[in-house]
């Protein structure tokens, strides 16, 4: 598919075009590249809307204990940035991607100190967005420069303790999606919906910038209450995760992992339509 | 001033091309709460938070600390040595001074619990003191190799009614037990302040821990005026974080005369090995580079695609890949020398000083002794060397390490042999 790699990279918006979003997080690198870029595939097929990849840094603070060990894994398995964006650069699913990484491994690529250098890298590699979970906007400028100048969305996390001017600030700024934290504490998948979820979506009603709600989100039915509850995207990560350290530990081919994320991926996007239908009923028969 | 050198940091807490904070979203309004309470309580002194200080760290602490001419020392290297004796501060080392701070900041934040890393055990210690004598709830992580290694401080925090959580990631080293405090203050942000145990961490950390031990030089400079009737020509301190460093030299950074020697940890060698992701010792000031590291630009121990190495020192307080923000803006400046000391020269100083002075010092600051032993008169006629902590806490630790080598200083150890 060279003449898809030829085009440029859609937007991360696109996601948010025709129905609810379902967003899935694999962690690049795990076990390897090889197989992340089968997983990708299999997302994609399942119906992800955008996906992503979790380039891997020694110290992941936001991490809960199934992504720090998926970082590890892939940091073992040789993952460095440079090899994720050969590997990215390989990929041709339509669907934007987006890294999520640490701020260190950004400013250290390239000769130069900065951002700009990977920025560019990521850009030509075909990445439409970034997030940066340690990067709070007071720090945000070189790589929003950055970002705006090769054309990627520098997307925003917002916390359950994003209030007031800060909120309103973080709006402005973010750009694809608002990443709506939906609890506080780490990723991981979790059995119930925090109550703190639908405030924050409530929070951000007033708002033009699509929202999608990540931490903890596991099951079809967390992606149906959360689009139901105004949410106009969801991310999946530590349950994808889950999924692939499973088929590491039981040492099953990268195949067989890649067909249960395509299902588990139609399941979770099934629900997010679900939520959608359920909150809208009377604007279906118009 | 020089001899009053506080200075209210910019309001952005960047030292140069250093410092910042770099937290996820969640902890960011934690943290400008944090300025806020640092800017009226510890800079304007509101409610007398200052006082209450003082009066804890008289009372509880021990403090003011004696600045003690060290008499054989001062002969063997033919120059005026002070001692200024942290080790006597309640608990065995410098940590008091900023733990007790921020306990009580914590106090007048209205904040029902803290939680702190600790590496040596050292800060853990003094945190689950202060935490005790001010009636809070205190959870303290520590990785399991420094558990292992520091025994005796996992028990004083046990006793003094913290609650120990061990971190079996990685090295499991300070590293990761910072990391560790701050995935629980990311969760329990609302009512629990996170007591960061060195001048590291996002703004305002790093200032506000330097305010605390500033004590350090406040008492030393004024002491040794008296004593000596002048100022040192150097002051030399051992630097993990850098808390111990920046409280020894504060109030002597704008004394130009005065040199001032932030000794490192050299491990068993100063190299690399990006391969392994690892770097057998802590000199970050010396060899590291440019990068963020737990919410602050700095320099670090990494490899060339930014990833965190593995550091190591003998001494569990000063194994760590980052340093302060202030401190790597100092040295980038020239204001302040950095040194590396290794693991052996620091465990022939350990030996050293407590048979000429009576006085066993805590290995992080037998580094700073080491350096003394190298490089004595050469650093002018009076020197002050800020004795960090005792060494109780590394006996376990300097045994197994001495029966290992060949050091000169060192005692028989065959006492201990059936
Ligand atoms: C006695 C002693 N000195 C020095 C240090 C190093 O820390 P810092 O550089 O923050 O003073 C420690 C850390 O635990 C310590 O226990």
């Amino acid at each position: 598919m060279t003449e898809a790699s030829a085009e440029p990279a859609p937007r991360v918006a696109d996601a948010f075009a025709d129905g609810p979003a379902l967003i899935p997080y694999l962690t690049a690198g795990d076990p390897d590249l090889e197989a992340t870029e089968e997983f990708v595939r299999a997302l994609a097929r399942g119906g992800a809307d955008a996906i992503e990849l979790g380039m891997p840094f020694s110290e992941p603070i936001a991490e809960g204990p199934t992504i720090q060990n998926a970082i590890f894994r892939a940091l073992d398995a040789g993952t460095t940035p440079e090899r994720f964006l050969d590997a990215v650069g390989d990929l041709d699913v339509d669907v934007p991607l987006l890294v999520m990484t640490y701020y260190n491994p950004i400013y250290q690529y390239g000769s130069e100190d900065g951002p700009e250098p990977y920025v560019e890298a990521a850009a030509e590699a075909g990445l439409s967005g970034v997030i940066v979970p340690d990067l709070p906007a007071e720090e945000s400028d070189p790589l929003q420069d950055a970002c705006e100048a090769h054309g990627l969305d520098l997307v925003f996390v917002v916390a359950p303790t994003t209030t007031g001017d800060r909120l309103d600030r973080l709006m402005a700024r973010t750009s694809g999606f608002a990443y709506v934290q939906a609890r506080l504490g780490t990723t991981g998948a979790r059995t119930d919906l925090s109550e703190a979820t639908f405030e924050s979506l409530s929070r951000l009603d007033g708002y033009d910038v699509p929202r999608a709600v990540g931490f903890g989100v596991s099951e079809r039915e967390h992606a149906a209450a959360i689009v139901e509850g105004g949410a106009d995207g969801v991310v999946v990560g530590s349950a994808l995760v889950e999924m692939v350290a499973e088929g590491v530990e039981a040492d099953e081919n990268p195949a067989t992992v890649a067909e249960r994320l395509q299902a588990a991926v139609a399941d979770l996007k099934a629900g997010a339509e679900e939520g959608a239908t359920r909150a809208t009923p009377e604007s279906q028969g118009n | 001033m020089s001899g009053d050198a506080r200075e209210t940091p910019a309001d952005d807490g960047k030292f140069g091309r250093f410092g910042g904070q770099y937290v996820p979203e969640a902890l960011m309004p934690a943290v400008e709460e944090l300025t806020d309470a640092y800017q009226r309580y510890v800079l304007d002194n509101e409610d007398g938070f200052i006082d209450e200080f003082r009066e804890h760290l008289r009372t509880f602490g021990g403090r003011p600390t004696p600045l003690q001419r060290a008499d054989r020392s001062s002969e063997r290297y033919d120059t005026e040595v002070y001692l200024k004796r942290e080790d006597s501060v309640h608990g065995g080392a410098h940590k008091l001074n900023n733990a007790l701070g921020q306990v009580l900041l914590a106090k007048y934040m209205g904040k029902e619990r803290v939680i702190a890393e600790t590496g040596a055990g050292q800060h853990g210690t003094a945190t689950a003191m202060a935490a005790a004598h001010l009636d809070m709830p205190c959870e303290i992580y520590m990785g399991r190799t420094d558990v292992n290694r520091q025994r005796p401080n996992v028990f004083r925090m046990r006793l003094d009614g913290a609650e120990v959580n061990p971190v079996d990631v990685g090295s499991g080293t300070l590293k990761e037990a910072i990391n560790e405090t701050l995935r629980d203050w990311a969760t329990n942000v609302e009512d629990t302040h996170y007591v960061i145990g060195s001048v590291v961490g996002p703004h305002p950390f790093p200032s506000m821990v330097r305010d605390f031990q500033a004590v350090i030089s406040e008492e030393a400079r004024s002491q040794v005026q008296e004593a000596a009737d002048r100022l040192p020509d150097a002051v030399v301190a051992c630097a993990g974080g850098g808390s111990n460093t920046m409280g020894s030299f504060h109030h002597f950074v704008g004394d130009e005369d005065v040199d001032l020697y932030a000794v490192e940890a050299g491990g068993s060698g100063l190299e690399r090995h990006e391969d392994e992701g690892v770097a057998p010792h802590s000199a970050s000031l010396s060899t590291g580079d440019e990068g963020v590291l737990h919410g602050a630009r700095t320099k670090l121990l990494q490899d060339r695609h930014g990833q965190i190495l593995e550091s190591h020192s003998v001494s569990a307080g000063l194994d760590y890949a980052g340093v302060g923000p202030e401190l790597a803006d100092l040295v980038e400046s020239g204001r302040v020398t950095p040194a590396t000391v290794g693991d052996d020269e620091a465990l022939e100083a350990f030996h050293r000083l407590s048979r000429l002075e009576g006085i066993i010092p805590a290995l992080e600051t037998s580094h700073a002794f080491g350096f003394l032993e190298r490089e004595g008169a050469e650093l002018g006629d009076l020197v002050v060397v800020t004795v960090s902590g005792r060494g109780d806490k590394d006996l376990e630790t300097v045994i197994e390490e001495t029966e290992q080598r060949d050091l000169d200083a060192a005692p028989d150890l065959e006492v201990f042999e059936r």
